[in-house]
């Protein structure tokens, strides 16, 4: 009988191959008939289509912020005043040390995504930069984060100036 | 119409269904009302379903519309407040019905041998309920809608590598938008149902294995009386007294349970200042905010749910009648239900002051509970049996060894039987 089992005649040992073979094919199938539908959740052209966000910088004085909306997403842009540059200079005192000229193009302005990295909350503006309403975490005038559970710093959108006081936000600096 | 039952019972078992699973279906004859709120849950997944269905007729899953219809349901459909404010209502009372149907299920030892299955789908169905109730409270299109799915789908941001495309994923945009909306609409409107069909598993099991009871112990047939009327009755007079007081909060205090904020349409630039998820989902979301680390911080809340799952393998004692019996047991769960309201508390105010440290040591203790049990409860069976356990837990347990043993010769001449018939 343990001899049988080895043979390739061995009808157990061909069901066996044909069984498998006939599950993988039959698997891939209905993954493959699955992907439609999966990849139908994901975001749509409509919504990736909004991928740029034209701002001005006009009006906003040193000290000032505005929000703008980029992909559905708040962006903080700060005209910071020459104290708190100074201020920032270095790599931060939080958890995730990063120098400040990394995070600006212009140390005049600092453009970061309004989004608490830790749960997606959108910080309120204080005056050495931002609290986090929901778990309390606190991020300095760079974005980078000081104290709570946020595990990284204000993610920073890539944008580009076009001109002295205009700047588009998910374009790329070329 | 014997003659129209006749004809269906040939074709379809109603009149033996009827008999077997109501008019004569064997329950215990000393249930006491904690044993009604399974029923109760049924029959507000019932309401939830009804009113849900209608509002559905009239609400617009698009989030340039979805605030305006719920308030166009308020202000203009007919009666649409009462079904409105029947299913938010029913919302808490499915979730107040469920925690004390698990509270019972604890308190008693219902969960330990042969009626782990419940325990498991009853699990199954708690997940599934946490998931339509989320799902719903986004539909309103408020603040607090907005700001709850947007922290709650950032949970799977936490994931290992596939974090943040799962999270886009799920969302469908970038971060909770009109996509989210629909996709939530859909769902909250199929899970329902899939909640129904969970039901009738547990049902199916619970036909299995009967009702526990308070002692403990399976009873003996002399203790068991049909159903159908006792139960029915009980069950229909529990339901009226449940519905006296879920009609003063739809009726009277319909907004006790919806937060202010949610009369705010959803602002994606703006978080409330301070946001809070709705009452049920308190202590688990302090244990979220227990942890400093996210990673971590997930994983405790999804533990801290699912762990209940565990309990028939964590409780070793075998002395029956769940905490009635046994003092440790009995301590354990009060102090477990404290603990649950003090994460309660925590985690429906700001991270603030003691309330960080207080948050972490009922964290602490919420999972200490768990840890201790294997081990309490065998040293306090071994702690009982020393001591002499009272003659009442005496006579059940030899009650019990007794039916077993019976039962088993019964089984034995039943198939000595068919032995000698063969001869």
């Amino acid at each position: 009988m343990a001899d049988d089992k080895n043979s390739p005649e061995d009808p157990q040992r061909r069901d066996f191959i044909l069984n498998s073979a006939t599950g993988v094919v039959a698997g891939a199938g209905v993954l493959t008939a699955c992907w439609p539908f999966i990849s139908s959740m994901n975001p749509s052209s409509d919504v990736l289509s909004k991928s740029t966000t034209e701002a001005s910088l006009k009006g906003i004085r040193p000290g000032e912020s505005k929000t703008v909306e980029w992909q559905g997403k708040p962006v903080f842009l700060v005209r910071r005043t020459e104290k708190q540059i100074a201020a920032m200079e270095g790599d931060g005192e939080g958890k995730d040390p990063q120098a400040d000229a990394d995070r600006v193009q212009n140390p005049d302005w600092l453009v970061v995504v309004g989004i608490c990295t830790h749960l997606g909350c959108v910080p309120s503006r204080k005056k050495e930069g931002w609290m986090c309403p929901c778990h309390g975490s606190v991020y300095d005038n760079s974005g980078r984060v000081l104290s709570g559970p946020a595990p990284t710093n204000l993610e920073l959108p890539p944008y580009e100036f076009v001109s002295a006081d205009k700047i588009i936000i998910g374009r790329a600096k070329s | 119409m014997k003659k129209v039952v006749g004809w269906i019972d040939q074709r379809f078992p109603l009149t033996a269904f009827i008999k077997h699973e109501l008019t004569e279906y064997p329950t215990p004859r000393n249930l006491s009302y904690w044993w009604n709120f399974g029923s109760l849950a049924g029959v507000v997944l019932v309401i939830q379903i009804i009113s849900g269905i209608f509002l559905a007729m009239h609400y617009k899953a698009d989030a340039a519309l979805a605030f305006d219809s719920v308030e166009h349901i308020m202000r203009d459909v007919n009666y649409g407040w009462l079904i409105r404010f029947m299913h938010s209502t029913g919302a808490t009372a499915f979730f107040a019905v469920i925690f004390i149907h698990m509270a019972r299920t604890l308190y008693y030892g219902s969960y330990r041998a042969p009626r782990e299955i419940m325990w498991w789908t009853g699990q199954l169905l708690l997940l599934l309920l946490m998931a339509t109730a989320f799902m719903g409270y986004l539909l309103p299109w408020g603040q607090m809608s907005y700001w709850g799915a947007q922290v709650i789908t950032s949970l799977f941001g936490a994931v290992p590598f596939l974090g943040d495309e799962l999270v886009i994923w799920l969302r469908g945009d970038f971060t909770v938008g009109d996509a989210t909306l629909t996709r939530f609409f859909a769902l909250h409107y199929l899970l329902p149902f899939i909640i129904v069909g969970a039901v009738l598993i547990h049902l199916v099991a619970l036909h299995q294995v009967r009702s526990s009871n308070p002692s403990g112990i399976n009873l003996a047939d002399k203790d068991n009386i049909p159903f159908h009327p006792y139960f029915t009755v009980k069950d229909l007079f529990g339901l009226c007294v449940f519905l006296t007081v879920y009609s003063y909060f739809v009726f009277y205090n319909p907004n006790l349970f919806i937060e202010a904020d949610n009369y705010i349409p959803a602002n994606p630039m703006q978080t409330p200042v301070h946001i809070v998820p709705e009452w049920y989902f308190l202590p688990f979301y302090a244990i979220l905010r227990a942890v400093p680390d996210l990673l971590g911080g997930v994983v405790a809340m999804g533990i801290s749910v699912m762990i209940f799952a565990a309990m028939p393998f964590l409780d070793r004692s075998k002395i029956p009648g769940g905490a009635r019996y046994r003092p440790f047991y009995r301590v354990m769960f009060y102090l477990f239900l404290l603990d649950v309201l003090v994460l309660g508390y925590v985690g429906a105010n700001p991270p603030e002051g003691y309330l960080v440290p207080l948050g972490q040591v009922a964290t602490f203790f919420y999972f200490g509970a768990f840890v201790l049990l294997p081990f309490g409860s065998k040293m306090e069976e071994k702690w009982l049996r020393e001591r002499g356990l009272p003659p009442e837990i005496v006579a059940l347990m030899e009650g019990e060894e007794a039916q077993k043993q019976d039962r088993r010769k019964k089984k034995e001449r039943r198939k000595g039987g068919v032995v000698s018939d063969d001869e």
